[in-house]
């Protein structure tokens, strides 16, 4: 559990507030906002609506409206803090829920990953080293946004780690695996998109038919492997359609 | 028991209060832009103020009444008209089968809601019929209304009205609603970084006034007004923003993130518009102007309770109309 001085509060407008456990891109400093995220999840605070885990901080959306009928001697904010801070109190943040392991395959044929030979190029380095740094360790899931079910991952290796492309495509092919920086992550639908495209895993990343429409939890553990364009299209054709 | 869209409007889509309880995983909360229309249309047809309505914008859709309805518009004046005939907003209607509904133009405000009584049937994903464009889930197939689609109703028809040569019958009531809405002056608290912007920036934010650009949709308002600057550069890190959520971008201008908003972002954020100005924002259209000024979060939370609870004394007014009403 972290003491008062390690995170601060503050208002995310008038229905929300912001936890936040640190001031950096850290594993420890996520893994407190997960642990803490599953810890408020299961307290069912009264008038919570939304509880958001980020890199650093952890995002409490609240019902103001509903909350203010009972609350009158304070703000409503100032409840919410109340409440966190009982649950932050007792909230064992060193036992971390044991996180999911996750294998995602990914087929690297250059035909589906139209940025691999400029970011090996980029960094001096084969094709085929690229894809030993990429499926070489596992990644956290950092946090999900952007898209429903986009996990950002992270951290790749120096080696390939690669800024942004200067200017977005207009259309990413759903599944497609790309790098932005330290990050690497799965487009789970086609939609705009900068990061560069390594890859492209056949399996569905998203499924609304599920009641957990998303493969991939924050925090969850997740590590790539290579396979062929005949085994991506064999996969696939088991797989729903990405959208 | 439907309305059948005759001809397709430019995104009509089935909205509620929105989808909560998943913005973890990326999902967005979507909804009404404009909640207080939405809740009114509601109100006036005697439904829950959460029943799922049609969200409308212009050009709006041309539909057919299938029955005879009980039906509410609020929110933007599209000129609405049955069979040719103006019919007036802010009214319960009773709507004679067969009539057809148009929307002449755009007087005023962006979005027009449409609820009937006892409401539509549509589909339901991760507790709420809000239409998920990206997912292509919940509302009516999760996609905008398209030519000769049929929306169905869940209750029957009023057969039982007395239309003589009438296609349409208003209710002789109607809420005063101006309460619920601002003018052009949008009120917020900081944000986590308003303190970054230099003092030049300070001042222009609060005494300039901003132009809303076309590029604006359900997602967010992007705004053009003289450049904003921070006085030192701060190394940001992702996390959750919201609906009202005022995010400085790279080029110095500002974006107001609306119902279809990115749950997670990583540009500055200068303020939040509060909750009970998000309604009035939502009808403001591109070219028109606004200006911020600031508020106090204890003001923020009772200017929303105020609101939610006048809403709450609207229905009651309403459900006691309708009653009275039919009874006789």
């Amino acid at each position: 559990m972290p003491n008062s001085a390690s995170y601060h509060m503050y208002p995310c407008g008038d229905h929300a507030v912001t936890i936040e456990l640190g001031n950096k891109v850290n594993a420890a400093i996520n893994q407190k906002v997960i642990s803490l995220f599953s810890y408020l999840k299961d307290q069912s605070i009264h008038g919570v609506k939304d509880i958001i885990p980020a890199y650093h901080t952890l995002t409490i959306v609240y019902d103001t409206a509903l909350l203010r009928k009972k609350i009158t001697t304070t703000t409503v904010y100032e409840w919410v803090c109340r409440q966190i801070q009982k649950a932050i109190e007792n909230c064992k943040m060193a036992i971390a829920k044991t996180p999911a392991l996750v294998r995602i395959p990914v087929c690297y044929d250059l035909s589906l990953a139209p940025d691999l030979k400029t970011l090996a190029a980029a960094h001096q380095i084969g094709i085929d080293e690229v894809i030993q740094w990429h499926t070489g360790k596992s990644y956290r899931v950092y946090m999900i946004g952007f898209l429903p079910g986009f996990a950002y991952m992270g951290s790749v290796h120096e080696k390939i780690s690669t800024p942004r492309k200067a200017s977005p495509r207009t259309l990413v092919p759903g599944g497609s695996v790309g790098i932005a920086g330290e990050q690497t992550g799965i487009y789970p639908f086609d939609s705009p998109g900068g990061w560069q495209l390594i890859g492209q895993t056949p399996i569905a990343i998203f499924n609304i038919h599920k009641t957990q429409p998303c493969l991939l939890q924050p925090g969850d553990e997740v590590t790539f492997y290579p396979i062929s364009l005949t085994e991506f299209q064999k996969m696939k054709d088991h797989e729903p359609a990405h959208s | 028991m439907s309305l059948l869209i005759h001809k397709q409007g430019l995104l009509d889509t089935i909205q509620d209060t929105g989808r909560y309880g998943y913005q973890h995983l990326g999902i967005n909360t979507g909804g009404a832009m404009d909640t207080i229309a939405m809740k009114i249309s509601n109100a006036l047809v005697g439904n829950s103020l959460e029943e799922p309505v049609l969200e409308m914008h212009f050009p709006a859709a041309e539909i057919v009444f299938e029955e005879a309805v009980l039906m509410a518009l609020c929110g933007a004046d599209f000129t609405a008209e049955i069979n040719g005939e103006a019919l007036p907003v802010l009214h319960p209607v009773m709507i004679q089968k067969g009539s057809v509904l148009k929307f002449k133009k755009n007087v005023t405000g962006a979005r027009v809601y449409l609820a009937v009584s006892g409401g539509y049937i549509s589909s339901e994903w991760l507790n709420s019929n809000s239409t998920n464009l990206t997912v292509k889930a919940g509302g009516f197939e999760g996609r905008p209304l398209q030519k000769n689609d049929r929306l169905l109703l869940t209750r029957n028809a009023f057969d039982t009205f007395l239309f003589k040569d009438a296609s349409f019958i208003p209710l002789p009531w109607s809420p005063n609603f101006s309460g619920f809405y601002t003018n052009h002056t949008f009120q917020f608290i900081p944000g986590a970084e308003y303190h970054y912007l230099n003092s030049v920036s300070a001042k222009r934010f609060e005494n300039n006034y901003f132009t809303i650009l076309l590029q604006s949709n359900r997602m967010g308002y992007r705004l053009k007004g003289e450049n904003l600057e921070l006085q030192n550069h701060k190394e940001m890190i992702s996390s959750a923003v919201t609906k009202g959520t005022i995010q400085l971008l790279p080029d110095g201008q500002l974006i107001i993130l609306l119902a279809d908003h990115q749950t997670t972002g990583g540009y500055p954020r200068i303020g939040h518009v509060i909750s009970s100005h998000i309604a009035s924002l939502a009808q403001m259209r591109a070219g028109e102007k606004i200006d911020f000024r600031q508020t106090t979060l204890p003001d923020a939370e009772e200017q929303l309770f105020k609101q939610q609870r006048d809403l709450q004394l609207l229905q009651n007014a309403c459900t006691f109309r309708l009653q009275s009403y039919f009874k006789n």
